[in-house]
């Protein structure tokens, strides 16, 4: 690893091509990191699948609830934290191009690394089956907590060294915009920064609880803090999947990004409008008046702007490349796109799933109809179809265009690619239909076994519970077969040619002139604090100043 | 800021749409009283099973001939046990944990909620319907969480 700048005593010249070495050499720890998680998860994920079909059931030493906390924090947490820090971070570098030091970089990835494997260990030792929501006052092992607070300090790390980039480019291009790449990835990361100041306060109550130090812990306020975070969360994944929609996919079918300013304009609603809302998370929470409910309900409707703009752009530029190309009317159109190309059909079928995740959205956000499904399998099948399926596909499909571009090799078995897009499709479908068809028949989540003794309220689950199993035996398989792509074209010994170059989609023409309020981050970032702040304080000291009891907490498991 | 035409159409499409959802749940939560719960009772909970009404957990009958129903959440199971539930009644119940928190849910009527340790939690619900409803706890608790289940029984 050279990590020389400019300007250092260097005995040959450092250049950008050494920087590019460098840079792809950390961008890959990532990615394979994040694989690594996947495959892991997948494999958990399965186990639980034919447990709840009651295929079998986990032992005492490896129990269900043990395998369910480490595949919530292996996918939610870990998988798309490093994809996302990979993707960004080497969209940010390729954006920028320059002579430049990955050093901080790798301090990031390294204290991921580290806080990652603390807390992998701490619950597969059976110390922490606490669920990735870690809700107090389940008392897991003060290692979890510390891990998981090492691991979000790393990806502050990464956000800085994406932010010092972009700083840098704004102070030696003077007047010249920001590249959208960039743009996107240095919101993505100030919204994060932001988000996971909640989770940061949350553990720094839970630690000393944990060590002992307290003797009791506010269950509300945790949770509070815990779904602050938890929110902005899954804005953090989506706008990931946003970069590859708007700056990736394109460039599979000689398309372009149909409006640079939208585009921005989308990203910054999604960094202001991401934490003012966390508490429609809480609906059935006490301590927290249905004013404030309220409040965080109504801004989080107004995630439908930014979803209908990103939803007109990629259509708009699908349809301008089609005319382009001669194609004229939206049969034409959708059979002349690369349907064989698995870096599009990772995120086209990966839409697909969205557009049904997006009523299942509705129905969450609905009060009435959240009390129907809280805590039912119906919530898995839709962040399933959300998370698990438009983001993970997504991923993966970027993943056939980068690990090329970072391995310096080409793509093994491009085929086994392809179909591998489709049978994920196809077993998510299966699988979250299920999951959804439970739920709304009240089979709860987060169980290892929902017989219930043979009860007649349960007899109707159990038919779903087999499709679920099913549908994720097929993801299961689909995720090897990913693995065995990502990790084949690394040992491949052809070398990529420039075909296989990671080339970053251009602006639609007319589009170009946006306006240059757009790239002022800090104040935007000022905004999206403020909004948190206002949001936030109200219901906190409300909270606080209604007399409630600490809570000293157990191991129940 | 250009806008394509199309665009314009479209979005103001999704702001009608924003609109028209606002309005629905705004009209539900004032017309319907769709509100969410926020249920402020505060209690401590090393002395749930000292602090009246939750000494006595079961079925209470209230003057009005309304009922009351007072549970306690503990690892893995809830009291009181089997709940005999008279037909038509309206039940409204309070219940809280003395330790980790729980779910309170009945599947088939829509009674869905979660009970927090140091809270008390109101749910209600009128039984139109005869028969063994089953009663699971639905927030992840701990290792016996798949067992923490009980009956109510409308006759
Ligand atoms: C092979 C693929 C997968 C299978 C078979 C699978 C299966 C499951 C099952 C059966 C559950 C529910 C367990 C329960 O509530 O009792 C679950 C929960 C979950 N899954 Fe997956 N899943 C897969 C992939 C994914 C992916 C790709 C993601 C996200 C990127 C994901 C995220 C989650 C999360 C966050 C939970 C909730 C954990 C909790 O409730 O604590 N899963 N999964
Ligand atoms: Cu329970
Ligand atoms: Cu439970």
């Amino acid at each position: 690893m050279t990590t020389a700048t400019v300007g250092s005593f260097a005995p040959r010249a450092y250049t950008r091509a050494h920087a590019i070495a460098s840079e792809n050499i950390l961008v890959s720890a990532h990615i394979y990191t994040a694989t690594a998680a996947l495959v892991l998860g997948a494999l958990f994920g399965l186990l639980q699948g034919l447990s709840r079909a009651n295929v079998f059931a986990m032992p005492a030493w490896f129990d269900y609830y043990r395998v369910l906390t480490a595949h919530g924090v292996l996918m939610a947490l870990v998988f798309t934290t490093f994809f996302i820090t990979g993707l960004m971070t080497f969209s940010t570098y390729r954006a920028i191009p320059r002579v430049r030091s990955v050093t901080l970089g790798w301090w990031g990835y390294l204290v991921m690394l580290a806080g990652t494997i603390v807390t992998a260990l701490t619950i597969l030792s059976g110390n922490a089956t606490v669920l990735y929501t870690f809700y107090a006052p389940l008392k897991a092992h003060p290692a979890f907590y510390i891990g998981a607070t090492v691991l979000v300090a790393g990806t502050w790390l990464v956000a800085a060294d994406i932010l010092l980039n972009v700083a840098w480019f704004q102070k030696t291009n003077k007047g010249k915009r920001i590249p959208l790449p960039a743009f996107v990835s240095a919101t993505t990361f100030i919204m994060w920064i932001i988000a996971t100041i909640g989770v940061t306060l949350e553990m720094g109550l839970l630690i000393p609880w944990s060590l002992g130090w307290t003797p009791g812990i506010d269950v509300e306020l945790t949770r509070t803090l815990f779904w602050y975070f938890g929110h902005p969360l899954v804005y953090f994944w989506i706008m990931g999947a946003y970069l590859i929609w708007y700056n990736v996919v394109p460039t599979t079918y000689g398309g372009k990004v149909f409006s640079d300013a939208l585009t921005r304009l989308a990203f910054i609603m999604l960094l202001v409008l991401s934490t003012p809302v966390g508490l429609h998370h809480q609906f059935l929470d006490p301590g927290i008046s249905a004013g404030w409910k309220w409040f965080h309900t109504i801004l989080t409707y107004g995630v439908v702007i930014p979803s209908f703009m990103t939803a007109f752009a990629l259509f708009a530029s699908f349809e301008i490349a089609a005319r382009r190309a001669g194609k004229r009317g939206l049969v034409a159109t959708v059979r002349w796109l690369p349907w064989r190309d698995p870096v599009f059909t990772g995120s086209a079928l990966g839409m697909i799933l969205f557009i049904f995740g997006g009523f299942g959205g509705i129905v969450n956000s609905s009060y009435s109809m959240d009390v129907l499904v809280h805590n039912t399998m119906w919530i898995v099948g839709h962040f399933h179809i959300t998370v698990g399926g438009p983001v993970a596909l997504s991923f993966i499909g970027a993943a056939y265009r980068l690990v090329p571009a970072i391995t310096g090799r080409k793509l093994f078995t491009p085929k086994l690619a392809l179909a591998q897009t489709y049978t994920y499709f196809v077993g998510m479908l299966i699988m979250s239909m299920s999951m959804h068809v439970a739920g709304l028949l009240g089979s709860p989540r987060r169980t290892s076994d929902v017989t219930y003794f043979g009860a007649a309220g349960a007899a109707s689950w159990h038919v779903e519970m087999v499709g679920a199993a099913i549908g994720g035996t097929i993801l299961f398989v689909s995720i090897l077969m990913f693995a065995v792509v990502a990790v084949g074209t690394r040992f491949r010994d052809e070398r990529a040619d420039e075909r296989d170059e990671f080339v970053f989609a251009g602006t639609e023409a007319e589009a170009m002139q946006s306006p240059p309020a757009l790239d002022k981050l800090g104040r935007w970032a000022l905004l999206a604090l403020a909004l948190a702040v206002v949001a936030y304080a109200g219901p906190v000291h409300e909270l606080l100043s209604t007399p409630h009891q600490l809570v000293p907490g157990m191991r129940t498991w | 800021m250009h806008l394509h035409r199309l665009e314009r159409v479209w979005l103001t499409f999704g702001a009608a749409i924003l609109v028209l959802f606002l309005a629905t749940i705004t009209t539900a939560a004032v017309v319907e009283g769709f509100v969410p719960p926020s249920h402020v009772q505060s209690i401590d909970p090393a002395k749930v099973r000292v602090t009246p009404p939750f000494d006595k957990p079961g079925l209470h009958r209230l003057a009005s001939g309304s009922y009351e129903a007072y549970y306690v959440a503990a690892i893995f199971s809830f009291s009181p046990h089997e709940l005999v539930v008279p037909l038509g009644s309206h039940v409204t119940f309070y219940v809280t944990s003395t330790d980790v928190v729980h779910g309170f849910s009945v599947p088939e009527t829509g009674i869905n909620t979660m009970v927090t340790p140091g809270w008390v939690t109101t749910v209600s619900y009128t039984f139109r319907k005869r028969g063994r409803f089953l009663l699971v706890c639905n927030e992840y608790c701990g290792i016996g969480h798949q067992t923490m289940a009980d009956a109510i029984d409308v006759r």
